[in-house]
């Protein structure tokens, strides 16, 4: 059997377990819907008016769920990060994992199956919260291929999200440091255009939000779903991707490698 | 107790299953295993026995390819470990005291997921794990999550995914701390089925009644040195027959025991003093008659059948170490 089916077929066979794990355990995948939902309602119902009106010179009298829909939908793919960073930070605290690492496999097989199991869960998500945003008045005017184009990005942005995520589950001894690692994703979109154009804010922070990786992909994605101007955007969005993702993947491989044995729960007697 | 298999009775006894030479590994500043010399050969039961944090469970990392080691050589299955360690991976298995298994999946998943990942077909798999599950009596709890199992089921559900990929030596480490004196039993004669079919063991166990139930060699690990190795007959034939704990009122009266017996451990806390004595109405009577003449005033007495604290105490001249560091 040559490697790369060997690799290929290990890697099914873990993705095949993380769908298992989350369908036993599907708190973390809900989650990961549940927080973007509940911003998105809390900014339409409740700060909705007032940051609509204050916003109509700026975005040119769209409706503000039209404006905050894109925004979002990006931060699903941060919150469904963080669970994914949790996930795997238990999944390496489990005796099974010391056992692939003495048996004959692939060695990032378990990272990418977690991976791939991740990116069809958010992607779900995205569908969802795109749903509910729909719902509440959210009105996209994108053509069938630019809904492939928002679906692929969304897809990228995921991918990169992920494999970082996963690094911060190597490198955080318990799941609650997962967490606080995980929070950068999922909380930097708010300084950037997800909630309000940067140019409203004032100095500093506006060249963070201008210049943050988030904007022009959360940029790139409103111009695909609902017109407004894209321009450079497009390529600084799919740069910051596979910057991320290379970043992310060559991080959780090597903490992988060095993982230390760490001392499994022990059983039950 | 089992003396070594003739040699004609075994399955293919050619070579060793595992050889070290040399071996260290320190933690930082601490060295855990200092220069280990080993040979383990096939299709036999060899047990590394010795107290927590003597350096079992860093051995069998290191021998399982989890830990790097820092020097020596050792060769595994007839592979050198620091080049060859994917060879060795597919030649070995390892149930540890720590269950290897996947909470979140059934019992009959967990086996599946086994098959799956040593490429069995579907239909040679289902077969495999099926005859698993009936061997380990675990039909019945297959189609429960595993966090469910009882410490027993889940450790028969470790071993018998550790033989889904039909292993050459397995290393048991502490096979059976913590289970109950039934699931032991089911435990060794697991073990002693699959020596029968031309297995290597490699156990490691602070049990001194293990290693002799199923060993066929023994070394015994201290301060990451082995400090004595023989037959489970030569190793007892060193140890004198037990001792005898003298319990006091007060650590005043562990004072003049200690002093006018002149021999023994003493522990302050629980206000004993163990002396060696083979519990044999003469060396007992022996014992009372001093005890009596130089009037150290003991509360009572319990006698003690031999375990790993005598097989320490004659083999090192010390009492069995504190156990303060997990292995």
């Amino acid at each position: 059997m040559t490697t790369l089916s060997g690799a290929f077929r290990d890697s099914v066979t873990m993705l095949r377990r993380d769908f298992r794990h989350s369908l036993r355990y599907p708190a973390m995948t809900i989650g990961g819907t549940a927080v973007p939902v509940v911003f998105l309602l809390l900014f339409v119902g409740v700060f909705g008016h007032t940051l609509g009106a204050g916003l109509r010179a700026a975005t040119s009298g769209a409706s503000y769920v039209g404006y905050l829909a894109p925004g979002i939908i990006v931060m699903t793919a941060g919150a469904a990060a963080a669970a994914t960073a949790i996930n795997v930070c238990l999944d390496m605290n489990e005796g099974i994992i010391a056992r692939f690492r003495t048996m004959a496999i692939t060695r990032t097989s378990v990272l990418t199956g977690q991976v791939v199991g991740s990116l069809i869960r958010t992607l779900i998500s995205g569908a969802l919260v795109t749903a509910v945003a729909f719902a509440v008045g959210f009105r996209p005017t994108a053509t069938p291929a630019e809904w492939i184009a928002a679906t692929g990005l969304f897809a990228m942005l995921t991918l990169a999200l992920t494999w970082l995520a996963v690094a911060f589950g190597l490198l955080a001894k318990t799941p609650a440091g997962a967490n606080s690692l995980s929070l950068i994703p999922e909380f930097l979109p708010f300084i950037s255009s997800a909630f309000v154009p940067p140019d409203t804010m004032p100095g500093g922070v506006r060249w963070f939000a201008e210049n943050q990786p988030f904007t022009p992909i959360i940029e790139t994605l409103r111009g695909l779903l609902t017109g407004t101007p894209i321009g450079a955007n497009a390529f600084l969005a799919v740069a910051w991707c596979a910057v991320i993702a290379a970043v992310g993947y060559l991080w959780a491989r090597t903490l992988y490698d060095r993982l230390p044995t760490r001392a499994p729960r022990a059983v039950a007697a | 107790m089992n003396e070594p298999l003739p040699t004609s009775l075994v399955a293919a006894p050619t070579g060793l299953a595992v050889k070290t030479r040399g071996l260290r590994k320190s933690f930082g500043a601490k060295t855990v295993l200092d220069g280990i010399d080993l040979d383990v050969p096939k299709a036999t039961i060899f047990a590394l026995l010795g107290p927590n944090g003597a350096g079992k469970t860093t051995m069998v990392q290191i021998l399982s390819t989890l830990l790097r080691f820092d020097a020596g050589e050792v060769t595994i299955a007839g592979f050198d470990l620091g080049r060859e360690a994917k060879a060795i991976r597919a030649a070995i298995g390892v149930t540890g005291q720590f269950s290897a298994v996947d909470n979140l999946l059934t019992g009959e998943e967990n086996l599946i997921l086994m098959a799956d990942l040593h490429h069995l077909d579907q239909r040679a798999g289902r077969r495999r794990v099926a005859e698993l599950l009936d061997r380990f009596d675990l039909v019945e709890a297959a189609s429960q999550m595993v966090a469910t199992y009882s410490g027993g089921m889940r450790r028969k559900l470790d071993l018998a995914m550790t033989l889904l990929g039909d292993p050459r030596l397995i290393f048991l480490d502490e096979p059976t701390t913590g289970l109950d004196p039934r699931s032991r039993r089911t435990m060794w004669q697991i073990t002693r089925d699959l020596v029968a079919a031309g297995v290597t063991i490699f156990l490691t166990t602070q049990n001194l009644e293990e290693a002799d139930q199923l060993a066929d060699y023994i070394a015994v690990l201290d301060h990451g040195r082995i400090v004595a190795d023989g037959t489970p007959n030569e190793l007892k034939r060193r140890i004198p027959g037990g001792h005898v704990q003298l319990h006091f009122r007060n650590v005043q009266a562990v004072d003049t025991a200690m002093t006018r017996l002149g021999e023994g451990s003493r522990d302050d806390d629980a206000l004993t003093l163990q002396v060696p004595n083979d519990g044999t109405p003469k060396s007992l009577e022996g014992l009372l008659d001093r005890l009596d003449r130089q009037a150290i005033p003991v509360e009572r007495l319990t006698v003690h059948a031999p375990d790993l604290d005598d097989v320490f105490f004659a083999l090192t001249g010390q009492p069995q170490p504190e156990k303060e560091f997990a292995s």
